[in-house]
């Protein structure tokens, strides 16, 4: 059964639309992902499944139950607060043992589970610690232990991640991909980095503007993405202004700045002006390719070089290169004609 | 670590070099208007009392004798404990509770809304609040008393409504002089009050109501810890004045409701005067108020974990 079905929903503060529509199926035993950027109404979702929105239209069913009239002590969800939200004058294992408290678990029982969700999140030696006295990963460990020990069906994230620094922030992806597998819990896990939505998630949502763009999995919306948005927001591309001269069985003719022709998918799109979407790994130097294009400088990435190189019609192209010792770097100045490979280049809906 | 634990020290003497002349003002106005006043007052409570008023230089324990020893009317009974002026002592000290308990239940709502509106809304509520203070408390005082007397508007109006068929005697009994406790000092308790609530994280509640806490829970286990000092300190700044308060009592109370800081009144004013008396009368006050304080203190340094 799905966690969480989303219908219809809209949240307005004033004139200002958070939410706009918003249908989303969330499956049991996910790690969903919802990706945006700042402001496009991630956290505003999360807090209308919490309880602490109430929506303006539209509908939240957990587990296939109406929770409109739940209050948010009433649903059977945690959240894990941007800024963790740790009780301050509470000790490490009174924060994590309070849900259980207000559960009404008893004491022996809560100090047990208390006990077990510190040492799954590596803090047992810091149960008596005040939460000022813990570091900015600790609080983040701390306040994950807390939500979780309740046993929630579902639990909200809201980017618990970006307060950490990189390092820390790599290690705690796979940390928490670990704990839902372990734990079997739903997580909705809020993000605007494009990098930890790939990386750990099931499936994902993209989200801009307060509405949902596109829901897939990591592969399908890096991939397949549907409009220009996703294209531009998950990963580099290059997006090229093209005509489509016609459709037929499903296959677009694609007139590419430059004048040379393509065959490429439609994605439903009819003749006229678009977009192009190539991902600059999918991207290569072939003689006689149908892109010409003249390099305009070569940067070095560690494993990979980056050729930025520009069109005739002044559009810059980007082209990735695998660093190895075959690999021949066409020096900046040099004319060369760039050739997509098989199936990367994408139409985009505006 | 041995660098920075150095250069710590030298900041830390430089710190002390520039703050010693910055603070000497500010010590000098509590060495001339808060230690010298307490001083003469505990060397005057040791002299003997001049008959119009003012003190003989001879040093006496007359005043805490009369203050604590009974020998009779006539002084030749054996000595026992004074329960006087302690009855008068111990009712104030019940009077200022009630006054503090007053102000809290009514302050704390009261700044939890203010804190709570808008910020732009916020200024004018807490101009509001101050704006009766404005006015001296004589004339507040008079004022209530003019309110709440028989044939005041209270009254009156309670009776043109047919709530009442005689006046309520309000004016000289206790409740009249906790009005007036609580209309003086009322926004001592909500200033801190809200000061502390501003401060809070309202997350926090929400966290709580996350994790299965409802409303009063949260109110007692996470907003009332996180805002307890300004309680304590609204707590303080009405329960220490009201203590010594001797308008309230005087113009809205009666014989009954007599409290420690008419008593003191009373003892400098003309000819009934006693000086050494109402100097030791208010030691004792300030010793009491004191021994409380380093008690809460401590209670409070306890129930911390390191
Ligand atoms: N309480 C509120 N009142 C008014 N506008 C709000 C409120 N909360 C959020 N918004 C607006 O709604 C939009 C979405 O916010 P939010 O959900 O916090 O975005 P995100 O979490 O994706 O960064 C933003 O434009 C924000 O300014
Ligand atoms: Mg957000």
């Amino acid at each position: 059964m799905s966690a969480i079905e989303i219908a219809g929903v809209s949240k307005s503060y004033g004139a200002m639309r958070a939410l706009d529509d918003v249908s989303l199926t969330i499956g049991g035993n996910a790690f969903f992902t919802l990706l945006g950027p700042s402001g496009c109404g991630k956290t505003t979702l999360l807090r209308c499944i919490a309880g602490f929105e109430e929506v303006s239209a539209g509908s939240i069913r957990l587990l296939g139950r109406d929770i409109a009239a739940l209050a948010p002590n009433e649903r059977p969800v945690n959240t894990v607060f941007q800024n963790y939200a740790l009780f301050p004058h509470m000790t490490v294992a009174e924060n994590v043992a309070f849900g259980l408290r207000m559960k009404g678990v008893p004491e022996a029982r809560r100090r047990a589970r208390a006990a077990r969700m510190l040492e799954m999140v590596h803090l047992a030696e810091l149960a008596d610690r005040m939460p000022a006295q813990l570091s900015g990963g600790q609080q983040q460990r701390v306040a994950l232990a807390r939500a979780l020990a309740p046993e929630p069906e579902v639990l909200l994230l809201d980017e618990p991640l970006s307060a950490l620094d990189l390092k820390l922030r790599q290690a705690m992806r796979l940390e928490l991909k670990q704990l839902q597998e372990e734990t079997g819990i739903t997580f909705v896990f809020v993000t605007h980095d494009q990098e930890e939505a790939l990386t750990m998630s099931d499936r994902i949502a993209v989200m801009s503007h307060g509405r949902l763009q596109q829901v897939g999995t990591a592969r399908e919306i890096y991939e397949s993405p549907v409009n220009r948005f996703v294209a531009d927001f998950i990963g580099e591309t290059n997006v090229l202004p093209v005509l489509v001269e016609g459709v037929e069985g499903g296959r677009a003719s694609v007139v590419l700045p430059g004048g040379a022709r393509i065959s490429c998918p439609a994605a439903g799109l009819g003749p006229g002006a678009h977009h192009l979407s190539i991902r600059p790994e999918r991207i290569g130097i072939a003689a006689g390719g149908p892109l010409r294009a003249t390099v305009e400088r070569v940067v070095y990435l560690g494993t990979d070089l980056q050729l930025v190189t520009r069109l005739a019609d002044g559009t810059a192209v980007q082209v990735r290169l695998q660093n190895s010792a075959r690999t021949e770097v066409p020096a900046p100045g040099t004319a060369i004609a760039l050739e997509p490979e098989e199936g990367a280049a994408r139409l985009l809906a505006d | 670590m041995a660098g920075g634990a150095a250069s710590g020290g030298t900041q830390g003497r430089e710190y002390r070099a520039v703050a010693l002349p910055l603070l000497l003002p500010a010590w000098l106005v509590i060495g001339i208007f808060m230690v010298l006043p307490v001083l003469l007052m505990g060397v005057y409570s040791f002299l003997t009392k001049e008959f119009r008023g003012g003190v003989i230089w001879d040093f006496t324990l007359a005043a805490y004798d009369q203050f604590f020893v009974y020998r009779g009317l006539f002084g030749d009974e054996p000595p026992t404990l004074e329960w006087t002026y302690i009855t008068i002592f111990w009712r104030s000290i019940w009077q200022a509770g009630l006054a503090t308990a007053l102000c809290l239940a009514v302050g704390f709502p009261t700044a939890w809304f203010i804190a709570t509106r808008p910020v732009r809304t916020r200024t004018m509520w807490l101009f509001l609040i101050t704006v009766p203070y404005w006015v001296n408390l004589l004339i507040r005082t008079v004022s209530l008393k003019f309110l709440i007397r028989d044939n005041g508007p209270l009254n009156e109006g309670l009776m043109a409504l047919g709530l009442i068929d005689g006046p309520l005697p309000l004016v000289n009994t206790n409740l009249a002089v906790q009005l007036g406790l609580f209309y003086s000092y009322l926004p001592f308790m909500v200033l801190p009050i809200y000061a502390a609530v501003e401060r809070y994280d309202f997350a926090l509640s929400e966290a709580a109501a996350d994790l299965y806490a409802g409303r009063w829970t949260t109110l007692r286990e996470i907003v009332l810890p996180a805002v307890r000092p300004g309680i304590v300190a609204g707590a303080i700044l009405v329960f220490v004045p009201s203590l010594g308060a001797f308008l309230a009592p005087d113009l809205l109370g009666g014989a009954k409701t007599y409290m420690i800081g008419s008593l003191i009144d009373e003892q400098f004013r003309g000819s009934q005067g006693n000086w050494p008396f109402g100097a030791a009368a208010a030691m004792i006050l300030m010793t009491l108020v004191l021994i409380a304080l380093i008690l809460y203190a401590r209670a409070q340094g306890r129930g911390r974990p390191a």
